[in-house]
């Protein structure tokens, strides 16, 4: 262990060579350039032994991770806001085809009107995509949740991509102290990738296909299986860190000074530093304030979330993003989450008719029925076959 | 927790009876046939095979019955005929 | 007994979903006859995406990679890289993409590719329109063609641009092997196909598929429509290595425009005026296509 002065963006980059990416694919956008001039700079210095592509589009660099982690291999590409949004079809492919790509995200505004300055909108706006997504505040933080994203994306239960996002400038171009593990420690923790499914000319297949209205649904809520199942990994994952690299960053929703609070401010990314410091402050004035770290938003951690509802009679939630819905996004699944079925009307959800599954009289119907019983399940999947 | 069900199709498409997509069937009129393996070349379905004789053979489970191999054979050795039902 | 003409090894099964005498489906079989199985293939959305079947079947015998529309290009040097990763060197990437996918949306990933030197082969298979959503125009459309999105109508619309010359887009990039063929050459075709499978770097097939539905034409014509759009020189057949032109057919006595032409339903409201225009261009870019082998014949890369 070496403590270095490393930017937000050099720290992903040494992250990408402890966690020895083999295959590296992206295209340059500011603030995320010097994220992938480090790592060419790595790569022609003979330092990092990975293929490394100078794609000549957003789009193109995560089809290319995309397509190389098919066959196998470990992948990285990272972007910011407009390449991010370029990306879009791709982020569902990567998370329909079970790929687990890991990907560093400097969260940047959307144009119009263009700006290089933070703001959560880029990965927020892609939260239906599939992808786990991380929040850092430090660039510690950053490093070391590359690798734990590597960890928890590549398990067998998961396998899912993961976005690791690092405020603008704040992060990706201010120096910090970062604690820089050896190459031995990460390699025991993080293994080399395998992929079950990976092509192989040995083993013949089609990984894609389409499917008819009979089987994408079944299909569909495999994938969101996989990133329920994310949320038990994550934690395990911090856990372990913690136990081989003597720190960790507190899982999905870590909390400050929550246990007496009459209010609590949830938000993520740097604010939260600015944010520790006030409370600090106003505690010392008397006041009864906390803070929680939303550091996972996806997948949502809806547990966690109402243990500490339950002791908390104040949320403040505050989104560095706006989505055009009835107040932000984070701001949504927190009420969302802790909508009480004991006041007010009963909410239940259903999913139901993806894929072209006919949504019949018998279907909605059932729904009827349902949501007039008592009990039963928060969220329903409907009409899926027998056994899915 | 569920396992992983990824998208991976391996089932060969030769489970897929095709055949009955057919309106005319191709007849091969072997006293004609100079086992020239042109039908077979040709055939984009690849329902005609070469057996070891070196007679061209169709598999009627998958000829679509688009009629090349007809219109291909040089010594008109092939007729498409109507199917009956 | 004749001998085989192509190689036997067979990797595509029947029971795909092609239409009866799809031209696009022999495009992939001798592909697969000359660089399986040790290789893998990637797809777009394209009518190969649909004919491979729907999940859980597959009716080719190697690796299949569906993706994204525009991404051809990149999915290539994806697998090229991954594949070097692992140790897998000695298994070939191949692109198989349709003229929409490749010379359309397709067109930027594939020079991203091609300017980069990407080690893989990419075969177009080029059905002249958007044929998996409907018969709608492309940019590999030819000059006077119905299409679904260029219909005729009154006013005689029509396409009325003239294809995009694909193949000169694909050799402005300096690429060590590029040719054309078309599924009535098979033997043309397979030994091109062998002599790129040596070649490093990337190499560019443009392989002509008729299409019975799109070009509106009985399913049995398919390899004589093929035939007749190389000896009409509407589509010739050459090859270009490392920067020299070889045309690797000359037709004789070339079949007149016209008979290619009236075999297909989607030219039938052409008057004689427009079919004699075709000729003119056909005959033109003929002779631009012999100046190049001839000029080209000393070049040395």
């Amino acid at each position: 262990m070496t403590t270095t002065l490393l930017t937000g963006n050099h720290a992903q980059s040494l992250a990408v060579k402890l966690a020895r990416a083999q295959v590296v694919a992206a295209y340059p956008i500011t603030p995320q350039t010097t994220i992938v001039e480090r790592l060419a700079e790595m790569v022609a210095e003979g330092e990092l032994a990975c293929e490394f592509l100078e794609v000549e589009s957003e789009h193109s660099a995560l089809q290319a991770c995309i397509s190389a982690a098919a066959v196998g291999a470990r992948t990285y590409t990272a972007t910011s806001s407009q390449g991010l949004l370029l990306m879009h079809e791709l982020l569902h492919w990567a998370s329909g085809l079970r790929v687990p790509i890991v990907m560093g995200v400097v969260n940047r505004a959307v144009a119009p009107p263009w700006t290089i300055y933070t703001d959560h909108t880029d990965t927020v706006s892609q939260r239906d995509t599939g992808w786990i997504q991380y929040y850092a505040e430090s660039n510690q933080e950053v490093l070391d949740t590359v690798l734990q994203a590597y960890r928890v994306a590549e398990d067998p239960h998961v396998r899912l991509p993961a976005m690791v996002g690092e405020d603008a400038f704040y992060l990706s171009h201010t120096f910090e102290p970062v604690d820089v593990p050896g190459q031995d420690l990460v390699d025991a923790f993080l293994p080399a990738l395998d992929l079950p499914y990976a092509l192989d000319p040995a083993n013949p297949a089609r990984l894609g296909s389409f499917m008819p209205p009979d089987s994408y649904m079944e299909h569909r809520k495999n994938v969101a299986e996989g990133m329920a199942a994310a949320a038990a990994v994550i934690d395990e994952v911090e856990q372990d860190f913690r136990e081989r690299f003597g720190r960790d960053h507190g899982g999905a929703l870590p909390l400050f000074e929550c246990d007496d609070a009459d209010a609590i401010l949830l938000t993520s990314g740097t604010a939260v530093s600015t944010a520790r410091a006030v409370v600090r402050q106003m505690r010392a004035e008397g006041r009864r304030v906390g803070l929680a770290k939303l550091r996972v938003f996806r997948p949502w951690p809806v547990d966690a979330l109402r243990e500490l509802a339950a002791r908390v009679p104040r949320i403040a939630v505050l989104d560095r993003s706006f989505t055009f819905g009835f107040g932000g996004a984070l701001f949504q699944e927190v009420r969302n989450a802790l909508y009480s079925p004991t006041g007010g009307p009963l909410v239940r959800g259903f999913v139901g008719g993806l894929g072209g599954r006919d949504l019949t009289p018998a279907v909605i119907r059932s729904i009827f029925d349902d949501v007039l019983r008592d009990g039963g399940p928060e969220v329903t999947w409907t009409g899926l076959k027998e056994g899915a | 927790m569920t396992e992983v069900r990824p998208l991976w199709a391996s089932v060969p498409s030769s489970t897929e009876m095709t055949g009955t997509w057919r309106t005319f069937r191709p007849v091969i009129h072997l006293e004609k046939c100079t086992k020239c393996n042109v039908c077979w070349k040709f055939c984009p379905d690849v329902a005609i095979r070469i057996d070891d004789q070196g007679w061209p053979v169709v598999d009627y489970d998958h000829c679509k019955g688009c009629g090349i191999c007809e219109v291909e054979c040089a010594p008109r050795a092939i007729t498409m005929e109507k199917e009956e039902l | 007994m004749a001998r085989l003409t192509i190689p036997e090894q067979e990797l595509m099964t029947s029971g795909h979903l092609g239409c009866p005498g799809c031209g696009a489906t022999l495009v992939m079989r001798y592909a697969l006859k000359v660089l399986g199985p040790k290789m893998v293939l990637t797809v777009p959305a394209c009518c190969w995406a649909v004919m491979s079947g729907a999940f859980p079947r597959t009716c080719v015998g190697v690796p299949f990679l569906d993706c994204a529309f525009e991404a051809t290009g990149a999915s290539i040097a994806g697998l090229r890289a991954g594949l070097d990763a692992r140790g897998m060197k000695d298994v070939t990437v191949v692109g198989f993409a349709g003229d929409g996918g490749t010379a359309d949306i397709g067109l930027q990933a594939l020079s991203g590719a091609l300017e980069r030197g990407v080690d893989a082969i990419y075969i177009m298979y080029d059905n002249e329109a958007y044929m998996n959503t409907g018969i709608q125009r492309s940019g590999a459309t030819p000059w006077g063609a119905w299409t679904s999105t260029t219909p005729v109508g009154k006013t005689g619309r029509m396409k009325r641009e003239e294809k995009k010359d694909i193949m000169g887009i694909v050799l402005a990039h300096n690429i060590p092997y590029a040719a054309t063929a078309s599924i009535a050459f098979p033997e043309d075709f397979t030994k091109k196909l062998e002599k790129a499978r040596s070649i490093h770097g990337p190499r560019f097939f443009h392989v002509l598929a008729p299409c019975p539905p799109g070009w509106k034409y009985p399913p049995e014509h398919t390899v004589r429509l093929g035939r007749m759009a190389v000896d009409s020189r509407v589509f010739p057949l050459y090859e270009v290595v490392d920067g020299r032109y070889r045309i690797t057919r000359k037709p004789g006595r070339p079949t007149p425009v016209a008979e290619y032409l009236r075999l297909q339903g989607r030219f039938s409201h052409l008057d004689e005026a427009q079919v004699a225009t075709i000729q003119t261009r056909v005959d033109e870019r003929w002779a631009r296509l012999e100046t190049f082998e001839t000029m080209t014949a000393e070049v040395v890369r």
